[in-house]
């Protein structure tokens, strides 16, 4: 038995006589300890979500992972060259698109583009924020801005399975599943992974929080911001608490009355998860009741704030602009309680067309709430071990997009050889520029950086050696980082 | 006295020998959890592969400094020289002396136990062969001094039977008239159950399902846009009828991989092929098509593996395999056999059932279809490899076009016959003077022409004052002939249409709609129509034009007709089908293409003539009961070149490779194998893997675990067999039982062993010993799947509809969950009557958004193939149970299901107990029910019925209810 399952059945045994409601549970505890049952040696016989101990010291505890689905255009947010504006309307040398695939650009009458921006330096690092991001702006300092991020994949499926899996195939676990699988969770009445969603629903759809080959445990639950905050946790109609309670009372005498005949620790199993069930109706609709948040939270966050009469379509109908600051407040509430993994997911930043409206849209909709987040955390306390990532599936090209030879060019296509991901907290170095473009953003020329780096140093700053994070399945030990990726040490505060 | 033992080494297969450490079971698993990452056959580090007999040879030149300098290195104590080296996985003490021991006594190496040929055995029936089940597992227990477990309760057996072999809980009567023939003598009633509930139509679903996870079955295409397959359900509906018609497990395989290429192939072995279709299509926008290509090809190349071979092949997709000795060559001569396969689609019958019916009612014109038919599949088979030509033509064609407009002259016309009376205008229009018919037909014929003809415009005039029951029309068809033939018409474009009746309606081969102009009934209109092929001067054009909509009267009162000559870039083809070919041809995807296939099968003569045999075959017949069907088939023409992908790009093709088994195996028997070559090959008796595999994915439905328990890794890396002999005794009676699945677990079955019970004996020696039951001192309680979890609560509950195979079904879903699929392009239109409560196994699959009834229950995803499911155990289980939709339902009808049966609450809830769990409630679970229902009974007054319901759903959230025991 490796230590990871040891201590899960430690602090299994734990957790049986201490947290469950009712003598009926500490007897069934005891007398499984008693009968050595709770040393059966099998990861689903116990609590699969135990909080446990990483490789190492961990400087992050938990993560908000904030997906921008569709790329956003890094040249018009993050990485401003002016080199760009001066050829603008020019054609790039064959030489540069010679072996170059895109999705749409047609290369014969591509030309550049570039950008409306104004761009300033911000904070004491001076880092580089355009004006669309005038909040993200004021918390420069805390961030790690990486400029030299590349993928090997172009279109939004497979470029988001890397993401969030580390390689464009289906059945791996994503970066959440991989750190509940771990560290378990710490949260005893909500799941250890949380999605959120906003927008118009991701490429990826439920792939982009699968647990894979792990258990499905490990895999995301879906939250919604409003209403019922969790699937089928309201009572059947017309059922109270009280009754749900008395029938949970009765379903583990009957339930324990077959363990005492067969002895299968997962009836046992089965008897907590129910118990969790219970505490969980309480517990999530408690989560999305911001009623207990103070005013100036809600108005820092822009939590009832109005869409602004942009005309843009790709980021969603009516009403993004409360429903992404909701979720931003809610990933610090589920932080806060102890929940592992926060997933943030926004569509759609895929801007072919009309660009600087449908980004002056969604950045309008993500940079207040976005650094509300950064600022609450810090004023908590929180930031120090809760790691907060901007990122998306790759960049958009520094050429107009002329889909189909069409001169009217308003957009960007998919750019997988550089583009720019933010991250904050967890032992990162804020107000660190890390990595450089050419003078276009074509390309990288300072410190690339693959997803597989990437994730490895986040799972390092987790406690973990990415290459020690497996699971084996079919022969092989899987891990996040596939077979590369390294620890940046640069970026470590 | 060396060269004799290396003699001795050449056959691949060393059997008996009697030396300390044995290769396969000690040595090959350390090297190759240890060694063989950085020694294997792609890279051999300082030269050394650990994989190869090579090296056995090496070290038997004994004293050659290469196998001293093995033993130092991995004894060495300085991290710098002490292999493996410091940043992997250390040796321990004990595996370093083994190795050293191994390589003293010669090194010898001995073929993976899993490739090694299946020794022979008597055939036995299914008795006798349990027999030999039970006397192979006891023995190996005696050996370890354990003790198998007692048979469990009759009722134990008999809910165990229903769930392995239906997916459904036994009627109360099924289980009282059971326990009945089980008190005088169980061994016979169960026996006979076994063949009773094979019996049924249930069984297919339940093992059909277990086919589905490997055929990663859904509904819908996967990736970004995931858009619904609506005929994937037909593939579903032949697996359900080939288990159970028990079709033999070697004809299962040669269908589905092949059974296109079988001579003269039916509809079923066409649709078969099916399996090969459920890989993912990607139509994103901006992907390249080829990409997916390659990636459907080599995920069908990789489920193969999986399935069928239990080998991970997919490592060797980029390089060779470090453990398998799967070399990136025979990954990529493996692919082959599907890389020229095409995705096409191919008309069948929706059911065996109704066509038999239509072929016995219509005889030999009826058969005579499936012959049109593939006439019209092998003539559009043809349209990619004439597409460049074709394509070529188009643009040159549009390139020596006049650019400017087209200009009309009038064209005379000389006849029109109509149901009422026409008559000839000054201005060469035709007006109706005869009483306004309900529907009309006109056909017109013209003089012949003075000029070419390249489009024909119609003029339709507003009627006079005179036809007062409608001023709207409703040109259903137009159909233009020349010479007595229909040309191909296309670019319909009219001054002015009515919403959803538009000008290109006139053409699509329906009556119910069309082109009509309300709301501008008072003006002059025209419809102008291009002509594919131009029609030369001095023809007599024909014309008929059809209102035929459901709507009385809707017909024109004046028409006339023009004809222009003139060549212009979009008289050429229609825009949509010019689009098309302005696009790259990586880019045109599926969802692109399609309309250029439609256009080009509309003028393609050979499509245009086999399609007009079919039709006319068919306009003598009624509708035959057929739909589309996403199958694969072998291109007849210009068949693809594989070539290995360096690192598995699409994009770096190296050197050429021709179709060929994996060398670990014996060969193919053909110098140019076939896919049909193949899938024979597959399930043959030369072929050991096959039925290993597929014997013990079975046994591990049976038992929750396989006798291997890495079902899907029987390679190196993969669990040893529990039961060697065991597992080789089942998997050669399975061929010995002529690959009959369900003789197969009868034999299961039958035995001692699976008829244990599943009770763990705390505190002897089998729990300190054995705790994860691998030597099957006891059976294993087993949680049901996700489909089998809904089929339970509707069945116990009387709301479950039993209808079989048919359309994929919308049950009650939460509604934000399809809004979760791409852009919201997903609407879930909820099922009506029977279809809300269909087995769980009917539940339309969407790939990026699944129902989550499923997957909160561990339903796989369907991307890739899944030969075992996990197992987990989570609150969010329990909430659906207790609270969705769905199961409240159940728990309400099971409650109505006994609110009047019995004579008081005790036995109503006696009852309700059993519809669930089969056998009698203890006194003290009544008494605790009881005591709910009462507390219920308080809460809600009058209200009986939610009382009940408050109880019910206690019993049907059970473990026990959900456990295979």
């Amino acid at each position: 038995m490796s230590p990871i399952d040891d201590t899960i059945l430690q602090t299994r045994r734990e957790y049986l006589t201490t947290t469950a409601n009712g003598l009926g549970m500490m007897a069934l505890g005891s007398m499984l300890a008693e009968n050595g049952l709770l040393a059966a040696p099998s990861v689903t016989a116990t609590d699969p979500l135990m909080p446990r101990k990483p490789h190492f010291p961990a400087r992050a505890r938990n993560c908000i992972f904030i997906f921008m689905e569709g790329a956003p255009s890094q040249l018009d947010l993050f990485d401003p060259k002016p080199k760009l504006n001066e050829l603008h309307g020019q054609a790039l040398p064959e030489s540069m698109t010679k072996n170059v695939r895109f999705a749409f650009i047609k290369k014969e009458t591509a030309r550049l583009m570039g950008s409306n921006r104004k761009w300033a330096r911000h904070g004491q690092s001076g880092m580089y924020f355009s004006d669309l991001l005038p909040h993200m702006a004021k918390t420069a300092d805390e961030w790690l801005k990486i400029r030299s991020l590349h993928t090997d994949q172009f279109n939004h499926h497979p470029g988001q399975l890397v993401l969030h899996s580390g390689r464009a195939a289906f059945g791996l676990p994503t970066i959440g599943s991989w750190l509940t699988y771990g560290l378990g969770s710490e949260s005893r009445n909500l799941p250890g992974y949380v999605v959120l969603t906003a927008g118009r629903g991701t490429s990826g759809g439920a792939s982009l929080w699968q647990s894979g080959f792990l258990p499905s445990v490990y895999a995301g639950v879906l939250f919604r911001n409003k209403g019922e905050p969790v699937l089928n946790l309201q009572n059947p109609a017309g059922l109270p608490a009280t009754l749900q309670r008395r029938g949970l009372d009765t379903l583990q005498v009957l339930n324990q009355e077959r363990f005492a005949q067969y002895k299968d620790p997962e009836i046992a199993s089965r008897i907590a998860s129910y118990e969790l069930a219970f505490r969980m109706q309480t517990a999530a609709p408690e989560l999305i009741d911001l009623g207990q948040e103070s005013p100036k939270t809600l108005e820092a966050y822009g939590v009832n704030r109005n869409d602004p009469p942009i005309k843009a379509t790709r980021g969603g109908g009516p009403g993004q602009y409360k429903s992404f600051a909701t979720n931003c407040l809610l990933a610090r509430r589920l932080v806060e309680r102890g929940v592992r993994f926060v997933s943030i997911m926004h569509a759609s930043w895929d801007h072919h067309s009309n660009l600087d409206n449908e980004l002056a849209y969604n950045a309008g909709m993500a940079d207040q709430p976005i650094a509300a987040l950064i600022r609450d955390l810090k004023e908590r306390g929180m930031l120090e071990d809760t790691m907060v990532v901007f990122g998306s599936e790759f960049g958009r090209t520094p050429l107009g997009e002329n889909r189909g030879g069409n001169p009217n060019v308003t957009g960007r296509d998919h750019h997988p050889f550089a583009f720019t991901m933010l991250a904050a907290g967890g032992g990162l170095k804020g107000g660190h520029v890390y990595g450089d473009t050419d003078e276009i953003g074509w390309g990288v020329t300072e410190n690339p950086v693959d997803l597989h780096d990437f994730h490895g140093t986040m799972l390092n700053q987790f406690g973990f050696d990415h290459l020690r994070l497996t699971h084996r399945f079919q022969g092989r030990d899987f891990r996040l980082t596939d077979v590369s990726g390294r620890v940046i040490k640069e970026w470590i505060a | 006295m060396r060269k004799a033992l290396f003699t001795a080494l050449l056959p691949a297969v060393v059997t008996s020998r009697a030396l300390a450490v044995d290769y396969a079971s000690e040595i090959q698993p350390i090297l190759a959890e240890h060694c063989l990452e950085c020694h294997g056959t792609d890279e051999a580090k300082g030269g050394l592969d650990l994989s190869s007999a090579d090296f056995a040879k090496q070290v038997l030149e004994s004293g050659s400094p290469a196998t001293e300098e093995i033993v130092a290195r991995i004894r060495h104590t300085d991290p710098k020289e002490k292999m493996p080296p410091a940043k992997k996985k250390p040796l321990s003490a004990a595996e370093v002396e083994k190795i050293a021991a191994w390589i003293k006594e010669g090194a010898r190496m001995e073929q993976h136990w899993a490739y090694r040929p299946l020794a022979a055995t008597p055939a036995a029936d299914e008795r006798a062969a349990a027999a030999r089940i039970d006397e192979m597992v006891g023995k190996k227990l005696a050996t370890e001094g354990l003790k198998g477990s007692a048979q469990a309760e009759a009722v134990v057996l008999y809910k165990r039977l229903n769930y392995d072999l239906l997916g459904l809980p036994p009627a109360v009567e099924d289980v009282d008239k059971f326990l009945d023939a089980a008190s005088k003598d169980l061994d016979a009633a169960y026996a006979q159950a076994i063949d009773d509930l094979m019996r049924s139509p249930h069984f297919g679903e339940r093992w059909g399902r277990h086919w589905l996870d490997a055929a990663r079955y859904a509904d819908s295409d996967g990736y970004e846009k995931d858009r619904p397959r609506p005929d994937a359900w037909r593939y579903r509906d032949w697996v359900i009828g080939a288990v159970n018609a028990d079709m033999p497990f070697d004809q299962f395989t040669i269908e589905q991989l092949a059974g296109d290429l079988l001579p003269d192939p039916t509809p079923e072995q066409i649709v078969a092929t099916a399996f090969n279709r459920q890989t993912l299509t990607n139509t994103e926008g901006g992907t390249d098509q080829e990409q997916f290509r390659v990636e459907a090809c080599m995920d069908r190349t990789e489920t193969l593996g999986t399935v069928w071979l239990g080998l991970t092949v997919g490592c060797a997709r980029c390089h060779s395999h470090k453990y398998d000795k799967i070399t990136q060559v025979e990954y990529y001569q493996l692919y082959s056999f599907f890389n020229n396969a095409d995705e096409v689609v191919r008309q069948a019958p929706r059911s065996m059932e109704e066509w038999k019916t239509y072929e016995a009612k219509n005889g030999a014109a009826a058969k005579q279809l499936a012959t049109l038919q593939k006439k019209v599949d092998q003539a559009k088979a043809a349209l990619p490899v004439k597409l460049p030509e074709w394509e070529e033509k188009v643009k040159a064609a549009r390139a020596e076009a006049k650019a400017t407009a087209q200009s009309f002259a009038v064209l005379l016309i000389t006849e029109l016959t109509s149901s009422t009376k026409w008559v000839k205008q000054p201005d060469e229009s035709w007006k109706m003077t005869g009483k306004v018919p309900q529907r009309d037909t006109l056909t017109i014929a013209t003089k012949p022409t003075t000029a070419p003809v390249k489009a024909i415009k119609l003029e339709i005039f507003p009627a006079g004052t005179d036809k007062k029951s409608s001023r709207n029309f409703v040109l259903s068809e137009l159909i233009i002939e020349a010479d007595g033939r229909v040309l191909t018409q296309h670019s319909h474009v009219a001054d002015f249409s009515q919403a959803k009746f538009a000008a290109k309606d006139v053409n699509d081969g329906k009556d119910d709609n069309g082109w009509a102009v309300s709301g501008q009934t008072e003006k002059p209109h025209h419809l102008i129509v291009q002509l594919w092929d131009e029609v030369p001067a001095g023809k007599t054009l024909r014309v008929t034009m059809k209102h035929l909509y459901k709507q009385a009267n809707h017909v024109p009162a004046q028409v006339r007709l023009q004809s222009s000559a003139d060549v212009t870039p979009d008289s050429i083809a229609p825009a949509e089908v010019v689009k098309i070919l302005n696009e790259e041809p990586k880019r045109r995807n599926p969802v692109v293409i399609q309309p250029l296939w439609d256009f080009m099968a509309k003028v393609d003569p050979d499509v245009v003539a086999a399609t007009r045999q079919l039709e006319a075959a068919r306009a003598r017949l009624p509708e035959p009961p057929l739909m589309d069907v996403r199958v694969i088939a072998d291109r007849a023409n210009n068949p693809r070149q594989t070539r290995l992908l360096h690192r598995g790009d699409f994009l770096s093709p190296a050197d050429e490779v021709q179709p060929a088994a994996l060398k670990v195996l014996p060969p193919l028997p053909s110098a140019k194998p076939t896919r049909l070559d193949l899938a024979r090959w597959l399930a043959s008796k030369e072929n050991p893997l096959t039925p290993r595999v597929v014997a013990n994915q079975m046994w591990s439905k049976l038992f929750g675990e396989g006798l291997v328990t890495t079902v899907a890794d029987f390679g190196v890396r993969g669990e040893k067999p529990s039961h060697p002999e065991l597992l080789d005794f089942i998997a050669r009676q399975f061929i010995e039982l002529g690959w009959s699945r369900k003789r197969f677990l009868k034999m299961v079955m039958l035995s001692k062993t699976y008829r244990q019970s599943s009770e763990y004996r705390v505190g002897g020696i089998e729990t300190e010993k054995d705790p994860l039951n691998r030597l099957l001192w006891r059976q294993n309680r087993l949680r049901v799947e996700g489909e089998v979890v809904r089929d339970l609560h509707l069945a116990a509950s009387g709301l479950l509809s039993r209808k079989v195979g048919g359309p994929s079904v919308f049950p009650v879903m939460p509604p934000d969950i399809a809004d979760l699929s791409y852009a919201n392009n997903f609407k879930w239109a909820t099922s009506t009557g029977e279809d809300r409560y269909r087995r769980g196994l009917y539940t339309f699959f969407k790939r990026t958004a699944p129902h989550p009834d499923l997957t909160t229950f561990d339903c796989p995803d369907a991307n890739l193939t899944n030969v075992k499911r996990t197992v987990s155990n989570t609150p969010l289980q329990a909430l659906t149970t207790l609270n969705s939709e769905t199961y409240a339902d159940a728990a309400k009808a099971l409650a109505m299901r006994v609110l009047d049966k019995g004579t008081d609450d005790r036995s109503r809830l006696e009852l309700a107990f059993r519809h669930c769990l089969s056998r009698k409630p203890s006194s003290s679970e009544l008494d605790a029910l009881g005591s709910l229902l009462n507390d219920s009974k308080k809460h809600y007054g009058k209200d009986e019925l939610a009382a009940w319901a408050a109880t019910t759903r206690i019993i049907l959230n059970t473990d026990e209810f959900i456990t295979r025991e």
